[in-house]
């Protein structure tokens, strides 16, 4: 992540230079705050709501009635996380948020999913395998029904703008399979996380 | 049209009916709902507070990186060889903007359908495109954010080839139906 952040800024302030447009990367870095301001706003209140919803759904027993559900396939998908262990109900309901599309519940439910996650990690500092796997599914964007981009279709009068859905769902479902087995192959490659300060060639 | 009006019954009901469910299942099995509501929510504003650094960080390099206009002129120098994949120059923009911002990518969006006609392949390409992305970038800082993990791993990795899986599929099945 260090590499990744300095090239960032370091390629945007180089081009920006050579580009002439320096003065707008500088001016991005107000905006940038304010926009990472505005997001943590709007996440404040919906993380909030969904939590308290959240806490309905475990003590009602409907997150562990998912967990016992999908243990099955979770058991092939996160082998690390202990068998019946609400976390996995958590990361049900935030697949089917996600499926659903509503990204504003579905956010909430997953922060949930991998704060559980983080108390079952030896190292709290960095990534443990389930929450690669966990965050492999939620960037590969699974959603049954684009229902955003038909909305925008539609709006610009697309004679039919549903016929994206098959192609969508096509390729969304691909992409969410991939996902996860790329966790599954790079688990393989990436050398394990380390106990805590025990040291290990970097 | 019948499906048209299913799934704006589908996106309408969604939400209210998990709620629904969630709080008739909860009352039915007796749990103090007004309770465990506030009990939950309590974590609400530290979970978000805690986020804000490494939002702040990725969001101000992305917001640069997008103003330095390298995206555009990357998109524009590889335009002869996107011909041959069937990539229009035009879309090419959004399939580097959507892992890392979700208002850029729905603004690119809009860009290229209103430069392009609105039933062409190019259209519905892009469409196809935003359709199955997720901002990779945002979903790793608010998720690792959240609960302080500062190395990621192979998480980016992971995310980052999921998205070009889903460039490429977007690509070939734009084609078989669309051309």
């Amino acid at each position: 992540m260090n590499y990744i952040w300095y090239f960032l800024i370091v390629i945007s302030i180089v081009f920006g230079a050579i580009n002439g447009t320096l003065g707008e990367v500088a001016k991005a870095i107000f905006t940038g705050t304010e926009l990472a301001v505005k997001i943590v706003l709007t996440l404040l209140g919906i993380m909030t709501f969904w939590l308290g919803i959240m806490k309905i759904a475990e003590k009602s027993g409907i997150v562990e009635f998912l967990s016992k559900l999908l243990n099955p396939v979770a058991r092939k998908i996160f082998p690390e996380i202990p068998k019946d262990s609400p976390i996995i109900g958590d990361v049900a309901m935030n697949f089917s948020a996600n499926a659903l599309g509503l990204a504003n519940a579905a956010t909430p439910i997953g922060i949930k999913a991998i704060e559980g996650m983080q108390q079952l990690n030896k190292d709290k500092n960095s990534a443990s395998d389930p929450m690669c796997t966990l965050l492999a599914m939620n960037t590969a964007g699974f959603q049954l029904i684009p229902a955003t981009v038909i909305a925008i279709l539609a709006a610009n009068g697309a004679e039919n703008p549903t016929e994206i859905i098959l192609p969508t769902l096509i390729v969304t479902s691909t992409a969410f399979v991939s996902a996860i087995l790329i966790a599954k192959l790079l688990k393989r490659i990436f050398p394990p996380q380390k106990e805590s300060e025990v040291t290990n060639a970097d | 049209m019948p499906i048209r009006e299913f799934i704006d019954i589908l996106s309408l009901w969604a939400l209210p009916s998990i709620i629904l469910i969630i709080l008739t299942v909860a009352l039915v099995k007796k749990v103090a709902i007004y309770e465990a509501f506030i009990e939950g929510a309590k974590d609400g504003a530290k979970v978000s507070f805690n986020i804000i650094p490494y939002l702040v960080a990725i969001i101000v390099a992305i917001s640069m990186l997008r103003a330095s206009g390298v995206i555009d002129a990357l998109a524009l120098s590889c335009s002869g060889l996107l011909d041959k994949i069937h990539l229009p120059a035009d879309v090419l923009p959004l399939a580097f903007v959507r892992s890392l911002s979700g208002s850029a990518a729905i603004g690119v969006f809009s860009d290229i359908v209103s430069n392009n006609d609105i039933n062409s392949y190019t259209s519905k390409l892009a469409a196809i495109m935003l359709g199955c992305s997720e901002t990779t970038f945002y979903v790793l800082t608010v998720y690792f954010g959240a609960i302080g993990v500062k190395k990621y791993r192979y998480a980016l990795l992971t995310g980052l080839s999921a998205d070009l899986i889903g460039i490429i599929m977007s690509i070939i099945v734009a084609r078989f139906f669309f051309i």
